[in-house]
C-alpha cells in the first residue's frame, strides 16, 4: 500500500498526554473526511493505547511515548503507540477482556476497546524493551454534497 | 472533568460534564466517594449527559462507583448516557451489568 501522509509526535507519559495525543490523532485523521462516530472510534482507542503506556510501561518513572499516524491509498489510516518501558510478558493474555495488571483503578477493557473499535490491532512487546501496538481503520469514503 | 451533585438521603444525583479519560479519572472516583459520604443515599444516579469523551477508564469509575454504593447498601442508576460513551460500555458488555438508562 502507498503511503499519502504521516506524522509523527512524541511526548513524555504524563497522563495529561492523553487527552493531547487522541486530539493530534484525530485531527491528522480529519483530512479523510471521517464521520463523528469514525472520528469517535480512533479518538478512543488512541486513548486506550496511549493510557495503557502511561500506565503499563512506566508504572514508576516517566518515559517516552511516539504517536505514528499514516495515511495509505483507499483511506486507510494507520495509528502506531510505541513505548521503551517494560513490555507485556504475555500479550494474548493482555488482551483477554477484563485482564488488568493495574488493579481496581483500571477496567482491562483496553485492549478489547481497540478491537471493537478498529478494523485490525496488533500487538508487539518485549519485557524490559517495551510494546509497540499498531491499528488500522478504514475511513469509508462518502457521496459528497 | 467537573461533578454536580444534587439531591437528598434519597436519591443522590450526580452528574459529569467533560472528557472522562484515565487522566481524570482518580479525582472523579474521590469526588463520588466523598458525595456518597456526605449523602449516604439509599439511591445512586450517575448522569452522564454531559459527557464529551469517556474511554475505558470510565468503566473502572463506574464498577467502582457501583461497588461503594454497593457497599453503603444503595442502588445505582445510570442515566443520560451520550451515544459515544455508551458505544464504550456497550463494546465492553458493561451494559449487562450496570443498571442503565
Amino acid at each position: 500500500m502507498k503511503e499519502i501522509n504521516s506524522a509523527r509526535i512524541e511526548f513524555l507519559s504524563r497522563s495529561a498526554n492523553e487527552g493531547f495525543a487522541r486530539a493530534a490523532a484525530a485531527v491528522f485523521a480529519s483530512q479523510l473526511d471521517p464521520t463523528l462516530d469514525e472520528l469517535s472510534d480512533i479518538k478512543t482507542a488512541v486513548s486506550e493505547a496511549v493510557t495503557n503506556c502511561v500506565v503499563h510501561a512506566y508504572p514508576d518513572e516517566l518515559g517516552k511515548i511516539l504517536v505514528r499516524v499514516r495515511i495509505f491509498e483507499e483511506s486507510v489510516l494507520e495509528i502506531t503507540v510505541r513505548d521503551w518501558g517494560r513490555g507485556i510478558e504475555d500479550v494474548q493474555k493482555a488482551r483477554e477482556p477484563m485482564f488488568t495488571t493495574g488493579g481496581e483503578e483500571r477496567s482491562g477493557m483496553g485492549f478489547t476497546i481497540m478491537e471493537s473499535f478498529m478494523d485490525k490491532l496488533r500487538v508487539r512487546s518485549l519485557p524490559g524493551r517495551g510494546t509497540t501496538v499498531v491499528m488500522r481503520r478504514t475511513i469509508l469514503q462518502r457521496e459528497k454534497k | 472533568m467537573t461533578l454536580t451533585a444534587t439531591g437528598n438521603k434519597d436519591l443522590l444525583r450526580l452528574r459529569l460534564d467533560g472528557e472522562l479519560d484515565h487522566h481524570a479519572a482518580s479525582g472523579t472516583v474521590r469526588s463520588i466517594e466523598e458525595a456518597l459520604r456526605i449523602y449516604v443515599p439509599r439511591a445512586l444516579t450517575l448522569d452522564l449527559s454531559g459527557l464529551a469523551f469517556m474511554d475505558s477508564s470510565g468503566i473502572a469509575v463506574i464498577l467502582k462507583a457501583q461497588r461503594r454504593a454497593c457497599e453503603l447498601g444503595a442502588s445505582m442508576t445510570i442515566e443520560n448516557v451520550p451515544e459515544r460513551p455508551r458505544r464504550v460500555l456497550e463494546a465492553a458488555g458493561i451494559d449487562r451489568i450496570v443498571n442503565l438508562i
